[in-house]
């Protein structure tokens, strides 16, 4: 089977030549740094490439939304973040943004327009589930053999942005055997890392919540446990690990699901 | 004619201690900061009749929602049997708004079919408070004093359908008896004639008037004794929905303090344009009562506290000490301590204590995930993350106080852009050799 090295065009690079992608992908902090994140990012790259979309990302040029600073109260440092992404983002006249991390998506898609940044801010999942419907992508159901498949909700792409229905459509196109935890939807559980949580110790308390939600998704006999965040993915891999679960239930990002699926 | 003038006089009564507790509010709601300007009229109508007269969040638990639901209902419907029975008072009339006909036999039949539902649903309510052990009307911010509030507005309103259902059997008994025409239908209260039969007329009438005046001294007190209680709730719940934060729950509100300061610092060339503030610079974020909006305020005389916040938020599930419903307890409480005083003395009035810390601790605003599950969750539309960030707000930004981990995060943020400690120059070492297989 032949393989080709894929590049992944820069922005920067595009405007030089006077071209004007369709789309900026915003990689995150999590997209760019973290060891597990980095292979969700370069299968939605993947997928990218293999639909021929027209994108480009910032590169070295991006910088943290100011996200977790936000949340941890420092608007000061959020809004000089936001100010300068946002002048970096006019300046290239960008229109469309694709993010894979639900707490870049929800920042730049609602907080962004207050200090100026009005773009199309497209999940990932929204985008790929719009490929699917129009028939750009196709999947085979039985790509991940017999998988059964349970989906932890992000709480930034839930209840913040109300963004259910995409990933349970991507994820029931590839496994007949999608079953939801207990507490789904609306009701999912945290995974204890958002609010920048994600960078500190839990305050005291009688159980990590990450061990809480985990739990709760072993209980479904679930196989897979797809997320859909850079943040859940560290606290649901954590948790398989603190339980010992590991080997037997595998913790993968539904653009991971996707590539695997399409064996690319 | 006696009877007009004492209702005159218990009516002017009620209403004058009425007007005086709203006045009492109203004077802290003045004291209150600005939240978001009012507009929209269109989606508020919808989401009010979505969420209070649909009920919709409360049917997130369908068994005791449906009861829920049936108070309310009873409680809209009911109310029109109430105003009937002002103005019969006033004008010693009787069954004023029988001309309304047809209209008037549906609504006298279904606030009759409610008084038993409601009762009925109440019965389950006070059951279930008293001999099972539910989870989330416990908690460390829940005193002896919520859960007698509660069992008394209960036993009120039970008392309330009692007293209606009692006077509407009378009054059917007593036209039935006499022959006289009978206006309304009384689906339910009509069987009570088989315990009426047994009385004399004179004594069916004296019932009546019993009733008739237990009801309506009933509601008086009843209207009169929920603003000092968590039942304010029944007159707050409806404008709350209404004047909701139309925002997606994900989007934090912009500090716009904060947005012209920035724009200076990027670019003092704009310092000349942006006007200075004509007013003294105010705090950043909430340290008190007087830092509240009138939103985070109005949420508070809203909550009932039900509890479903904390039952879902993921900090209080696992023992940290964040209880949702504590964060808009403790604000309700810290106005109603602070607010005769700034109200007498201004906003400038200090008794040595603050809502942070000597009501929320710091401990309990940094175990928010902010996942927003106790607004969701929120019948009434509160939304308590915004009161815990803007509090996270004020210990950054005025006394730069931050777990450690966070002043790190702050630190990397500023100088490499991103939360954790990497340089920009490897933000793509992700896109190396990555190889797509070829179709």
């Amino acid at each position: 089977m032949e393989h080709k090295k894929i590049e992944i065009p820069i922005l920067a690079d595009l405007a030089s030549r006077g071209e004007h992608p369709e789309y900026l992908f915003w990689v995150g902090c999590a997209g760019a740094f973290d060891d597990r994140y980095k292979k969700v990012t370069r299968s939605f790259a993947m997928i990218l490439s293999y639909l021929k979309v027209n994108y480009a990302v910032l590169g070295k040029e991006e910088s943290c939304t100011g996200d977790p600073a936000r949340r941890a109260g420092n608007e000061m440092l959020y809004q000089m973040q936001a100010m300068q992404n946002i002048e970096r983002l006019n300046s290239y006249g960008v229109k469309k943004i694709l993010t894979i991390c639900p707490h870049c998506f929800n920042i730049l898609k609602n907080e962004y327009p207050d200090l100026g940044g009005h773009y199309e801010v497209i999940n990932y999942l929204q985008f790929l589930d719009q490929c699917l419907y129009e028939g750009k992508l196709k999947l085979d159901i039985g790509g991940l053999g017999n998988a059964v498949i349970t989906y932890h909700d992000p709480c930034y792409l839930g209840r913040a942005n109300d963004i259910y229905f995409e990933p349970r459509s991507i994820l029931k196109k590839l496994t007949h055997r999608f079953v939801e935890m207990e507490r789904n939807h609306s009701f999912a559980l945290c995974c204890g890392a958002g609010g920048a949580q994600m960078f500190k110790e839990a305050e005291k308390g009688d159980k990590e919540i990450f061990i809480e939600r985990t739990e709760e998704a072993i209980r479904t006999d679930a196989t897979i446990i797809a997320t859909a965040c850079p943040f859940c993915m560290t606290m649901i891999t954590d948790g398989l690990k603190y339980k010992n679960r590991e080997e037997e239930i595998k913790n993968y990002d539904i653009a991971e699901l996707i590539v695997q699926s399409l064996n690319l | 004619m006696i009877k007009q003038i004492v209702f005159a006089v218990i009516l002017i009564a009620s209403i004058a201690f009425f007007s005086f507790t709203i006045r009492r509010l109203y004077h802290f709601f003045k004291l209150t900061r600005p939240a978001f300007p009012v507009r929209n009229f269109g989606r508020r109508f919808q989401i009010m009749f979505n969420v209070a007269f649909g009920q919709t969040k409360i049917f997130r638990h369908p068994f005791i929602g449906s009861a829920h639901a049936i108070v309310f209902w009873g409680f809209c419907i009911i109310l029109f049997g109430s105003v009937e029975m002002i103005i019969d008072g006033l004008f010693g009339t009787e069954r004023s708004l029988k001309f309304l006909g047809a209209f008037y036999n549906i609504f006298i039949a279904a606030g009759d079919v409610f008084a038993l539902l409601v009762g009925i649903s109440i019965l389950i309510f006070l059951f279930r408070r008293i001999f099972i052990p539910i989870r989330r009307f416990e908690g460390i911010e829940m005193k002896q004093k919520s859960h007698l509030d509660a069992n008394v507005a209960l036993s009120l309103i039970l008392l309330l359908m009692i007293s209606l259902l009692g006077m509407n059997g009378a009054y059917y008994d007593h036209a039935v008896r006499l022959g006289q025409p009978l206006f309304g239908v009384y689906p339910v209260s009509r069987h009570l004639n088989a315990i009426y039969q047994g009385y004399s007329i004179e004594s069916v009438h004296f019932i009546y008037e019993f009733f008739w005046w237990l009801h309506i001294l009933l509601i008086f007190i009843f209207a009169n004794i929920l603003p000092y209680s968590k039942h304010f709730h029944v007159f707050m719940s409806v404008p709350n929905v209404f004047l909701s934060r139309l925002d997606p729950l994900g989007k934090l509100t912009n500090m716009d303090s904060i947005t012209r300061e920035v724009k200076l610092m990027l670019d003092p060339a704009v310092a000349s344009t942006v006007a200075p503030a004509d007013t003294p610079p105010e705090r950043f974020g909430i340290k008190d009562a007087e830092d509240l909006s009138w939103k985070n305020y109005m949420d508070s005389l809203s909550c009932t506290e039900c509890g479903r916040c904390t039952s879902v938020c993921p900090a209080n599930i696992t023992g940290k000490r964040l209880s949702p419903r504590k964060i808009i307890m403790d604000a309700r409480a810290r106005m109603k301590e602070k607010g005769p005083r700034m109200v007498k003395e201004g906003t400038s009035y200090d008794d040595k204590k603050s809502l942070l810390r000597d009501y929320i601790s710091e401990e309990e605003l940094w175990a928010c995930t902010t996942c927003n599950a106790c607004a969701k969750e929120c019948p009434v539309n509160i939304n308590h993350p915004s009161i815990i960030v803007d509090m996270r707000r004020y210990l950054v930004m005025e006394e730069a106080s931050a777990p450690g981990e966070l002043k790190s995060v702050f630190n990397n943020i500023e100088n490499n852009g991103a939360p954790w400690q990497f340089s920009s120059e490897d933000r793509m070492n992700w896109a190396k050799d990555i190889e797509i297989r070829i179709h």
